[in-house]
């Protein structure tokens, strides 16, 4: 360790130290990886089994009771195919609006030069922290008196206002959407909404992708405001009905049951995300920290 | 003089794209916060079924949720389930991001390990909660797999003791968030001059001096950017510990949330109450985003 080795045994030693690091690097991380993957392991093979199997006790084969736990699901009490409908629904719409709207804010305030621009983004910026909760009682009162509640209004309609979506959409026009372009189209006669339409958002499809991605997923998941919008039982989403699963007198559930229905709500998030996933690693990292 | 006027006409139009949004925010956003400020001055609940109010009392809901002791206690609660489930995400991350970023150590497979550390963040938090809750149940398969491998004589009551409750939030929101924050930390690690790094190497430092040397307080602002979304995103725990002790928050109200207790309130149609403390949370979390504001909005001015 003396400060003179020669170069040649210095990087020998660091040759070994660094397999070294290298072989606790992957240790730690395949222990991580286990961990996160541990739990839908468990899911999958649960929900593959019997309520007789899951009372004997844990296996890690799965068994071949899924289509019976679906079935036996299917025709139970609770209303899921009305679930997964209005949880698609509602995170479709809110996606929608989310990422269309806060493009044309971002777009506002990129393109044009007016008297409160930098007002409106220091404003935007400011109230991105702002949780929902905090507004949900005039929330709940507002759409009382609007005659909304129960409805699914109140839950897609104020994603046209998502100051998050607008910041990442701002960053991400900073980087790639060149203002001559939009001089361009102007010349050549476009309007500008038209110019919007047709030349901004085709531009921004990946920032809409990932932004798309990232509101269905929130919304999918999301389970406190519309526990309190959504009354009938017909019109709640997933989360609401696992909740109420977890109300239940679950001990006299069949627990076969109760695993298929988490899985369904899991799942098709996760193929979503295996499929797209480079895009949303990317994204996160691009929206998350300036560069 | 002709073509001002153009880019003037233009200019317009910045107002008309901000319409939507604007009329939005005003009226579901807006609106509300000012009424949930506006309710937490009135005396405003059902008592059975006569219902009491709306009648003005200035601070007096103020007044009665810090001093009935209820909220202090919830308030510990949330920020010591918060604090269990940060630190080992924060060391967790720093350790995998510090990984990730070392050129010298060209881990491989490293897609694969950053799209699995990812996925807990975008699970239903009411469906892993759930599922938490079935798998730690007295006879849930967890106690049955502890009991074959004979490390516990019979099945362990997850649910009942205060420590172990918490212990399970925190780790649900640890396995959740780290993904998250490790892709967070790399992006700021990413943006340390590698040259830095290269002088330090050259000069003989070890990696762990570099990291504590260099990476660490380099990385201090996105740390405190880091930190403090965190904090917010746990003063808001609401879905883990309400579903996992089906809004109880037992046992003995020991995983109690705020938010928690603002639902509780907001059901019960306590709107007095849930004023009070939705300003409270609001006042707090207002705090805090001033600050992550200073860390964010800095290099726009530039």
């Amino acid at each position: 360790m003396a400060a003179n080795t020669s170069l040649m045994a210095g990087q020998k030693e660091n040759g070994v130290s660094i397999t070294a690091r290298r072989i606790i690097a992957y240790v730690i991380l395949i222990l991580v990886s286990f961990l996160c993957l541990f739990w839908f392991y468990v899911l999958f093979i649960n929900s593959t089994r019997s309520h007789q199997e899951l009372s004997a006790g844990f296996t890690a084969i799965p068994s071949s009771h899924f289509f019976e736990n679906w079935i036996n699901l299917k025709n139970g009490t609770l209303p899921l195919f009305n679930g997964i409908f209005n949880s698609l629904f509602v995170a479709v719409v809110t996606a929608a609006l989310a990422t269309y709207f806060s493009t044309m804010t971002a777009y506002a305030i990129h393109a044009y030069d007016f008297k409160l621009k930098k007002v409106m983004f220091t404003f935007i910026l400011m109230i991105m922290m702002i949780p929902a909760q905090v507004t949900a009682l005039g929330f709940l009162q507002l759409i009382d008196k609007m005659g909304l509640d129960d409805s699914f209004t109140p839950l897609t309609i104020p994603a046209i206002a998502s100051p998050a979506v607008f910041f990442y959409m701002k960053q991400y026009m900073d980087s790639t959407l060149p203002l001559s372009l939009i001089e361009a189209a102007r010349i050549d006669g476009s309007g500008e909404f038209r110019t919007f339409n047709q030349i901004v958002v085709p531009l921004m499809k990946p920032a809409i992708a990932v932004q798309a991605i990232f509101s269905f997923v929130g919304s999918w998941n999301n389970y406190f405001t519309p526990a309190l919008v959504l009354h009938t039982d017909t019109k709640k989403t997933l989360p609401i009905l696992i909740a109420q699963l977890r109300a239940a007198d679950w001990l006299k559930f069949d627990m076969g049951q109760v695993y298929v229905m988490i899985a369904f709500s899991i799942f098709p998030v996760i193929i979503v995300y295996l499929l797209l996933s480079r895009y949303i690693v990317g994204g996160v990292t691009l929206g998350g920290v300036k560069g | 003089m002709k073509k001002k006027s153009k880019v003037v006409s233009y200019n317009k139009w910045g107002y008309i794209f901000l319409i939507p949004f604007v009329v939005v925010y005003l009226v579901f956003q807006m609106i509300p916060l000012v009424s949930t400020v506006y309710n937490s001055f009135f005396e405003n609940y059902r008592s059975g079924l006569t219902q009491i109010g709306p009648n003005f009392v200035g601070l007096k809901n103020y007044i009665t949720i810090i001093t009935n002791g209820d909220l202090p206690t919830y308030f510990k609660n949330t920020m010591i389930m918060w604090v269990m489930g940060f630190v080992p995400q924060i060391v967790l991350s720093l350790l995998l991001g510090a990984w990730f970023t070392d050129p010298s150590l060209k881990l491989k497979a490293q897609g694969f390990f950053k799209t699995v550390i990812y996925m807990p963040n975008l699970i239903m938090a009411s469906a892993f909660s759930m599922l938490f809750f079935t798998l730690f149940a007295n006879s849930g398969p967890i106690n049955s797999l502890l009991i074959q491998l004979g490390i516990f004589k019979e099945a362990y009551q997850f649910m009942s003791h205060v420590w172990s409750v918490r212990s399970l939030v925190a780790f649900m929101n640890c396995v959740m968030w780290f993904g998250n924050t490790t892709i967070l930390l790399m992006a700021g690690m990413m943006g340390i001059d590698p040259s830095l790094f290269e002088a330090a190497q050259v000069d003989g430092a070890t990696a762990t001096q570099i990291f504590y040397k260099i990476t660490l307080p380099l990385l201090k602002p996105i740390l405190i950017f880091v930190m403090i979304t965190s904090l917010i995103g746990g003063l808001q725990m609401f879905d883990v510990p309400q579903i996992l002790t089906n809004g109880t928050g037992d046992p003995v109200r020991s995983s109690m949330t705020l938010i928690m207790y603002l639902n509780k309130h907001l059901f019960s149609k306590n709107y007095g109450l849930a004023g009070a403390l939705s300003v409270f949370m609001f006042i707090i979390t207002g705090i805090l985003s001033l600050i992550v504001f200073k860390f964010t909005a800095s290099p726009e001015k530039k």
